[in-house]
């Protein structure tokens, strides 16, 4: 099979998935392997790609012209297959710790779940593969629609408040503001291709590259700068494998994915760099980031804590954007990675402490890690990953981003960083200090439905293997850095060394 | 040659159809004659599209009177397009009609919507294809009046008012057009469209044309619903039954905004609009209508009216495009006069199986309709989807237009409204997708089952054709663009 009709495929299979979802609907275990096959054929398809990538091929493929000049393009590169990769890879995972939790927690109209699933990871694998903007705005907004039903999955009135604050800004950033930025450039330069080096150099002056900037910057909402953050912790009143998979990785990354795609391939590092309006974008960026961790710090709701940890962990990523160095550019790709792995792991351990005893507070965890040992090691893990501490994958992309913030001579940002992890240490670590040292609540003040009786009771098996595989990866990408750093070079090595 | 005489015949066929209807009597019979009119008449302006993308624009002479004492039809590219959409709706509307109608019209009156839906019919493909200015006021009484009968055949009882309250703002607006098109006549002493035009130049500074001018656009103003003489518009979509909503929605104001188009850049020119400054006046009277009528909708409370004044601010952005007077902004213009056509007809057929089923269209009733009629809303969300304008949609596809025309000009004002009034339409889209999704109906009301696969198919044509000229936009971009040029050109 030619790389161009796999890329095709990889587009595809989620939505023959969905279809087959539909169909099988009223047979649930048939269903659900509809739901693996395609995970696992989605991500054969990309992974084939690799090989290709590596040799230096950037395949390509047109399948349309919707407007005259302007394609639906997709096209392999590094920094989107990297993103390919995590969303594919990681939803064979997340389907499996579903079927755990739905099942676990009886949830309603669960054929709609999995099929807007798919639907949303098809979108997801557009972003990634997306030739230009246009291609990239479209399954952009397909995703915000496509997620909306699964945010709004219960039904229930705070459900649908959550779901309008969730849609309103998704969608008023990007029609109100993406869209604007996209045909600006679309007016200014006669292309929407992404090229390396940017296409806007010597195309508009200074100023109005500082103003297309914040557009496109606030225009993509889903990257959750502040203040257009509230749809992310809004989106938490999903059922938790939506919130692990689309809400730390899919719709989040796309995001941050979008943004370095927007630096690297429309403005071009260079071009960013003499500008000169990086530093604005880049104060916001470290403001959102610090700012965000406070609040997560002061969140009883452990998901909730978990959504603020997740704008400020964004930021990081569009800080280093904003940065504009090889390495800083490297790093922050390299963190899509690596919080992703990170955060699923910490949102799949929340979910399971909800399915096993109903639990959704950090002030109702005491003692849980003696009922659930192997949950709470893999918090652990995920919670140094996030802090950035080795030996766990987000340790390298943390210091491929103060690498870069030092090679722009920006030491204000290497302390914002340091900062900031001594903070994701202030609101992780009490919560692995109650689950392991605090005694069980005795049984008359707590709550009526946990059961503290008999030993370990940990959430059902399926949710419990994607737990481990996560946590596994989030270990093994401290080995495996080294060859993601190989892979995204091609993307640092545009840039002049300062 | 039968061919030399497509021209003509896409009038007098549904013309001289209507009153066959009239002689039947019977639903049965004369719902099939509308039908096979409408076909006839769509496969007549395929050809005639077909003919004049390729090859020069068609005049035909009526009774072989030379141009300027005879009168003269002349097609080109804009008209063809127009009339494309026209005969496209009415022949989609034919094959959706007979399941809504039987519920909303008594069954002894139905022949009666068939002889007027003829008429309409061919008064709207008659001001589109005649290059006469007479003739299209001809043409713009035939269609108005068959209208205001086939609004007041609505169940109830305000239908008779709110055709009452068209009637009189209608023929005000006629009237203005026909004394404009006098005073035009005064100054030229011809008719036929192509004849003013070469003579209004000599007479173009004067105060009589300065006048005419004035009447002839509040005149079409008035019919196009354009705003703020927009009032008869929300109450006669409201009443009317779903199915002649649907109807006029696609076309009716359409036809309006192409006689504008007509009467600005074929009989007049750019320079004359942008002397008088009537470009400027259209671009405050669009930008208000897209505002103010997007958040009017978003406070109805039935869903008819909602989209009636979401038509309303839908108009005002043709208004914005044509305002431009640039080639792009013509072209977006032209545009969003076919896409907007296809999308609303689909959202008021839409509305037509919810009557049928639950016998209101009150936002509140339509709880729960997302799981007993899972197709009539999907295509309610797909049409709708296409209103605010994502992407792989029509709706997008003309926004991009627009607002490329907006930056064009560096309308960053312009740019940054439409795109807010996108929002607005969001906002009074999703309240009725919520209800119909999310709240479950009221226990105790009879269980209601999916529209009947008669309307269904018919909807998903339409919805289907939102989506694929959403994609597929080389026709209806080629169309546009051609349409632009061509009207942008005939200024001296």
């Amino acid at each position: 099979m030619t790389p161009e009709l796999t890329i095709l495929l990889a587009i595809g299979v989620p939505l023959l998935g969905s279809a087959a979802i539909l169909l099988t609907g009223k047979f649930p275990n048939i269903r659900e392997t509809a739901t693996l096959v395609t995970a696992v054929t989605l991500f054969l398809a990309v992974v084939s790609l690799v090989p290709v990538l590596l040799a230096g091929g950037r395949p390509s493929v047109t399948p349309l012209e919707i407007l005259p000049g302007l394609d639906i393009t997709f096209t392999v590169e590094p920094l989107g297959m990297l993103f390919g990769l995590i969303a594919s890879g990681l939803w064979i995972v997340n389907s499996l710790y579903s079927i755990g939790y739905m099942r676990g927690n009886k949830e309603q109209n669960q054929t709609r779940f999995y099929f807007f699933f798919a639907i949303a990871l098809s979108s997801a694998v557009g972003v990634a593969f997306a030739g230009n903007m246009l291609t990239l705005f479209i399954f952009y907004e397909i995703l915000t629609l496509s997620t909306y039903p699964l945010v709004t999955h219960s039904g229930k009135p705070e459900a649908l408040k959550s779901g309008r604050t969730y849609l309103g800004i998704l969608l008023s950033t990007s029609i109100g503001l993406q869209l604007l930025a996209i045909i600006w450039t679309w007016q200014a330069t006669g292309t929407l291709d992404f090229q390396s080096g940017g296409i806007l150099e010597n195309k508009v002056t200074s100023g109005v590259m500082a103003i297309l900037l914040f557009i496109y910057m606030y225009g993509i909402g889903k990257a959750a700068l502040m203040p257009i953050h509230r749809w992310l912790p809004a989106a938490m009143v999903a059922p938790t494998p939506v919130s692990a998979l689309l809400h730390a990785v899919a719709v989040v990354k796309a995001g941050v994915f979008t943004v370095l795609k927007v630096v690297i391939y429309i403005f071009g590092i260079d071009t960013l760099n003499g500008s000169g309006a990086s530093f604005a974008l880049a104060s916001v960026a470290a403001f959102t980031l610090l700012a965000a961790s406070i609040v997560a710090f002061r969140k009883d709701n452990l998901k909730a804590r978990l959504a603020y940890s997740t704008i400020s962990q964004l930021s990081y990523i569009v800080l280093a954007a904003a940065l504009a160095t090889g390495a800083s550019i490297i790093g922050g790709s390299m963190h899509i990675a690596m919080h992703a792995f990170g955060k699923i792991t910490l949102f799949f351990c929340a979910g399971a402490i909800y399915t096993a005893h109903h639990l959704t507070k950090v002030s109702e965890l005491d003692g849980i890690g003696r009922k659930m040992p192997i949950t709470m090691a893999a918090f652990l893990i995920g919670s140094l990953s996030i802090i950035g501490l080795p030996p766990m994958g987000g340790a390298w992309s943390k210091w491929h981003i103060m690498l870069g913030a030092a090679e722009a001579d920006q030491l204000i940002f290497v302390f914002v960083f340091m900062a900031s992890s001594i903070l994701s240490a202030a609101y992780l670590f009490p919560i692995l200090a109650r689950a392991f040292f605090k005694p069980l609540p005795n049984m008359k003040s707590s709550s009526a439905n946990v059961n503290f009786s008999g030993g370990i009771q940990e959430a059902p098996v399926f949710s419990l293997v994607a737990i481990c595989i996560a946590a596994t990866g989030t270990f093994l990408m401290f080995f495996y850095a080294g060859n993601l750093a190989e892979m995204l070079a091609p993307l640092a090595s545009s840039v002049t060394k300062p | 040659m039968i061919s030399a005489h497509l021209p003509v015949l896409q009038v007098i066929l549904p013309l001289l159809s209507a009153p066959l209807c009239l002689l039947f009597r019977r639903t049965y019979p004369s719902w099939l004659v509308a039908l096979i009119m409408s076909w006839a008449s769509f496969a007549i302006a395929a050809i005639l599209l077909g003919q004049v993308l390729t090859g020069e624009p068609i005049s035909y002479l009526l009774g072989d009177w030379a141009a300027p004492w005879g009168i003269e039809y002349k097609v080109d590219v804009l008209a063809a397009f127009v009339l494309l959409l026209v005969s496209g709706i009415g022949a989609i509307i034919m094959l959706f009609a007979p399941g809504s109608i039987a519920a909303e019209i008594p069954e002894d009156r139905v022949y009666l919507f068939y002889t007027m839906y003829l008429l309409t019919f061919s008064g709207l493909l008659g001001m589109v294809i005649t290059g006469d200015v007479f003739n299209l006021f001809v043409f713009l009484e035939i269609s108005s009046l068959s209208t205001y009968v086939m609004i007041s055949l609505g169940k109830s009882r305000r239908a008779m008012t709110a055709a009452f309250r068209y009637l009189v703002l209608g023929t005000v607006g006629a009237t203005f057009y026909v004394i404009g098109v006098g005073f035009l006549y005064q100054m030229t002493g011809t008719l036929n469209m192509a004849d003013v035009a070469d003579k209004l130049p000599a007479v173009t500074e004067t105060r009589t044309i300065l006048v005419a001018l004035g009447f002839l656009t509040v005149g079409i103003g008035l019919k196009l619903g354009l705003f703020p003489v927009h009032l008869w518009l929300p109450n006669a979509y409201t009443y009317a039954p779903s199915v002649v909503t649907a109807f006029l929605a696609a076309t009716a104001t359409k036809v309006a905004v192409y006689a504008l188009l007509r009467i600005y850049f074929t009989v007049f020119d750019v320079e004359a609009i942008e002397a008088y400054p009537l470009d400027e006046a259209l671009l405050l009277l669009g930008l208000a209508a897209i505002v103010s009528m997007s958040a009017v909708a978003i406070f109805q409370t039935d869903v008819k009216r909602l989209l009636a004044y979401s038509s309303v601010a839908q108009l005002g952005y043709m208004i914005i495009g044509i305002s431009f007077l640039t080639i792009t902004g013509l072209a977006a213009g032209v545009l969003h006069v076919f896409n907007h056509g296809l999308m609303k007809a689909a959202l008021f057929m839409v509305i037509a199986c919810v009557f049928l089923r639950i016998k209101s269209v009150k936002i509140e009733d339509m709880a729960g309709l997302g799981k007993s009629m899972p197709l009539t809303m999907a295509a309610f969300v797909l049409a709708g989807f296409s209103l605010i304008g994502i992407p792989l949609t029509v709706g997008f596809v003309s926004k991009w237009y627009l607002i490329t025309a907006s930056i064009e000009q560096s309308n960053w004002i312009v740019a940054a409204l439409i795109l807010f009034s996108s929002l607005l339409a969001v906002v009074y889209f999703w309240k009725v997708v919520e209800i119909a999704y999310f709240r479950p109906r009221n226990d105790g009301a009879a269980p209601i089952s999916e529209a009947p696969a008669l309307m269904l198919v018919p909807l998903w044509i339409l919805v289907g054709a939102n989506i694929f000229f959403g994609i597929h936009t080389d026709l209806t971009i080629t169309s546009a663009m051609a349409a632009a040029q061509s009207l942008m050109e005939v200024g001296p």
